[in-house]
C-alpha cells in the first residue's frame, strides 16, 4: 500500500492528489503530481499542449485510471469510490459535449435524468439551468443551430444541474470570441459565489487565468513546475512580469513543443465546431 | 433496479428523438429489402431451385430479409457511438453516476425501437409483393419481440466492435467484413437442412439463425420454425445478456 493511501486527503481540500502518475508505455503523461485545491476556489491548471492537463482532469473525473499515486475529489478516492465522486462533480470537456441533434431542453433533461433528478426537482432545475444559461428563448431549438458561446453556456448548465461540489472545465473558452468568453467567466464566478462550487479549469489563456483563478498550477512535461496565487507567481519572475512571462519562464523550451498530432487535432476540432 | 431502468429509458428517449428527426436513414435502409424481395426473391420463386416445402420461395425468404435488414442496420450502430466519442458526448455521459450497463441498455433499446420501424417498412414491401403475411395478434407480437431483441443483440455487438476499434475507418472495414458471413451462415435464404454439416454448426452459433427461425413461423402463413420459441428466445436473451455485460465493461474505455 502506498503512503498516500494511509495518509488520506487533507480535510479542507476539494481536490487532492499525492504522487499521481499516468504512464502510456514509455511516455510519462503525468509524473508524481501533488495538488491541493481548497474548497470554494477557482483553480487553474496551466501548461503547454501535452503537459498532462487533460490527462489529470480525466483521472480526477474518473474517466481514466492512474498508473500510481492517489487522488481524492470531494473527499472520496477516485479509484475506490468513483460513483460517489461522480455524484459530486460536473465536467465540461474540451470537446463538444452537448448533443447537436437534440434541443437545449432535451440535452438538459437527459443530463438531469442521468444525475438521478426526478419529478418536480428535475423540472425546477432544468428551468433554472435555462435561465442561468440565458437560453430560455432558444430552449426548443436544435443545439446544432447555436453559436459557440451558447453551446458552452448550455454545457456548463448541463454540468451543474445537480449542484456539484466540484466543477471541472477543460479549456472552457477555447475558440470563443471575446464577448462569449467574458460571459462564460461571469457564469463561472456566479456559480462559485452562489453555490460555493470549487472550480478547476485548464487553460492556455493567460488573461483567463489572471481574471478568473485564485490559484494556479503550471504543469511542464507531466510534472508540477510551480504553484501559487497569480500575483505571487508574477512577483517570482520579476517586478513587472505578466502571467505570459510566468508561463514562458516555467515551461521554457516546451513552448516550441506545441503538443503532438492528437493534441493539435483535438484543439483545432473544438475551435472549428464552436467557431 | 428502478434507477437502472430510469437511466436506460432516458438514453433511449434521447436516441429515439434523434431518429425521429432524421428518418432518411430508415428510407435508405428500405432500399435493400425491396431489391432482395422484388428482384432476387421473385426470380428465385420462378427457378424453384431451393426446396422450401409447401411455401413459395418469396414467402420463405421474406422473414430472412426482415432479419437481414435488422442485422445490416444494427451492425453499423457503432459508427454513431464513435461519432459521439469524437464529439465528447460519451465523456459527458460517463461522468454521471448512471450505471454503465444502463447507458448501454438505453442505446440497445433505441436500436430495438428502430428495428420495429424497419419491420413496418419490410411488411409494406412484403404486402406489395403479395407475401402471405400472418396478421393475428399473437404472431405479430412474437415478431415484434423477435425484431426488438434481434436489434438489441446486433447493435450491442456493434457497440462492442466500436469500443475495440475506436475509429470510423476501421469500424467500416470490420462492419462490412462481418455482415455477409453472418447473413450467409444463417437460414435467411435457405433452410438449415440444405446446409453442409460444417455450415450448419456455424449457423447454430449465429444469433441471426434464431431470429430468422422465430420470424419464419410468426410472419408467414404456413411458415415453420426449426426450434421451439422458448429455445430461440432463450438463446437470444442469453446472447444479449452476455453482450450487454461485455459492452458495459468496454464502453468506459471509449473516453480514455
Amino acid at each position: 500500500m502506498l503512503t498516500a493511501d494511509l495518509a488520506g486527503p487533507p480535510k479542507d481540500a476539494a481536490i487532492a492528489t499525492i504522487a499521481l502518475s499516468k504512464r502510456y508505455g514509455h511516455f510519462q503523461a503525468v509524473d508524481s503530481l501533488d495538488l491541493n485545491v481548497a474548497r470554494g476556489r477557482i483553480f487553474g491548471l496551466l501548461g503547454p499542449n501535452g503537459a498532462g492537463k487533460s490527462t489529470t482532469i480525466k483521472i480526477l473525473t474518473t474517466l481514466l485510471d492512474a498508473s500510481s499515486g492517489s487522488a481524492w475529489v470531494a473527499g472520496f478516492d477516485v479509484a475506490e469510490a468513483p460513483v460517489e465522486v461522480r455524484r459530486r462533480i460536473g465536467y465540461v470537456p474540451q470537446l463538444l459535449s452537448a448533443d447537436g441533434a437534440l434541443t437545449a431542453l432535451e440535452n438538459l433533461k437527459l443530463s438531469a435524468r442521468l444525475q438521478g433528478l426526478r419529478g418536480a426537482v428535475r423540472a425546477a432545475r432544468v428551468s433554472e439551468a435555462l435561465a442561468f444559461s440565458g437560453l430560455e428563448a432558444a430552449a426548443g431549438k436544435l443545439v446544432r443551430t447555436y453559436s459557440g458561446g451558447m453551446i458552452r453556456r448550455l454545457e456548463i448548465a448541463q454540468a451543474t444541474l445537480h449542484y456539484p461540489e466540484v466543477l471541472f472545465l477543460d479549456e472552457p473558452t477555447l475558440g470563443l470570441d471575446p464577448v462569449a468568453r467574458r460571459t462564460v467567466w461571469e457564469r463561472l464566478l456566479q456559480l462559485r459565489q452562489t453555490k460555493g462550487m470549487t472550480i478547476l479549469i485548464t487553460t492556455h489563456d493567460m488573461e483567463e487565468a489572471d481574471v478568473l483563478c485564485d490559484e494556479l498550477a503550471l504543469l511542464h512535461q507531466g510534472r508540477l513546475a510551480v504553484t501559487g496565487k497569480p500575483d505571487e507567481l508574477k512577483a517570482q519572475v520579476g517586478a513587472h512580469a505578466t502571467l505570459d512571462d510566468v508561463f514562458a519562464h516555467f515551461s521554457g523550451a516546451a513552448l516550441d513543443h506545441g503538443g503532438n498530432y492528437h493534441d493539435v487535432r483535438e484543439s483545432r476540432g473544438t475551435i472549428h465546431r464552436l467557431g | 433496479m428502478f434507477a437502472w431502468l430510469y437511466e436506460s429509458a432516458a438514453v433511449a428517449d434521447a436516441e429515439v428523438r434523434k431518429l425521429m428527426r432524421d428518418p432518411t436513414e430508415l428510407f435508405s435502409r428500405a432500399v435493400q429489402p425491396v431489391l432482395w424481395l422484388a428482384v432476387f426473391g421473385q426470380v428465385f420463386s420462378q427457378v424453384r431451385g431451393i426446396p422450401t416445402g409447401k411455401l413459395d420461395y418469396l414467402d420463405f425468404m421474406a422473414p430472412g430479409i426482415l432479419a437481414q435488414s435488422i442485422l445490416f442496420s444494427a451492425i453499423f450502430y457503432g459508427i454513431a457511438i464513435i461519432w459521439e466519442r469524437d464529439l465528447g458526448i460519451i465523456h459527458k455521459l460517463l461522468v454521471t453516476p448512471a450505471s454503465r450497463g444502463a447507458l448501454v441498455l438505453g442505446k440497445a433499446m433505441a436500436a430495438g425501437l428502430r428495428g420495429l420501424v424497419q419491420a413496418v417498412v419490410v411488411y409494406l414491401v412484403a404486402v406489395a409483393l403479395q407475401v402471405d403475411i400472418r396478421w393475428e395478434p399473437l404472431p405479430m407480437l412474437t415478431m415484434a419481440a423477435g425484431v426488438f431483441l434481434g436489434s438489441c443483440i446486433f447493435s450491442t455487438f456493434s457497440l462492442i466492435i466500436a469500443c475495440i476499434v475506436k475509429t470510423r475507418e476501421r469500424f467500416m472495414g470490420i462492419g462490412q467484413l462481418l455482415t455477409m458471413p453472418l447473413f450467409f451462415a444463417s437460414n435467411a435464404l435457405y433452410p438449415l437442412e440444405l446446409m453442409p454439416g460444417w455450415l450448419r454448426v456455424i449457423a447454430a452459433f449465429n444469433p441471426l439463425t434464431y431470429l430468422v427461425d422465430v420470424l419464419r413461423s410468426a410472419m408467414i402463413v404456413g411458415g415453420e420454425s426449426a426450434y421451439s420459441m422458448p429455445t430461440s428466445f432463450g438463446i437470444m436473451l442469453l446472447v444479449f445478456a452476455g453482450l450487454l455485460g461485455l459492452a458495459a465493461r468496454l464502453y468506459p474505455g471509449l473516453a480514455r
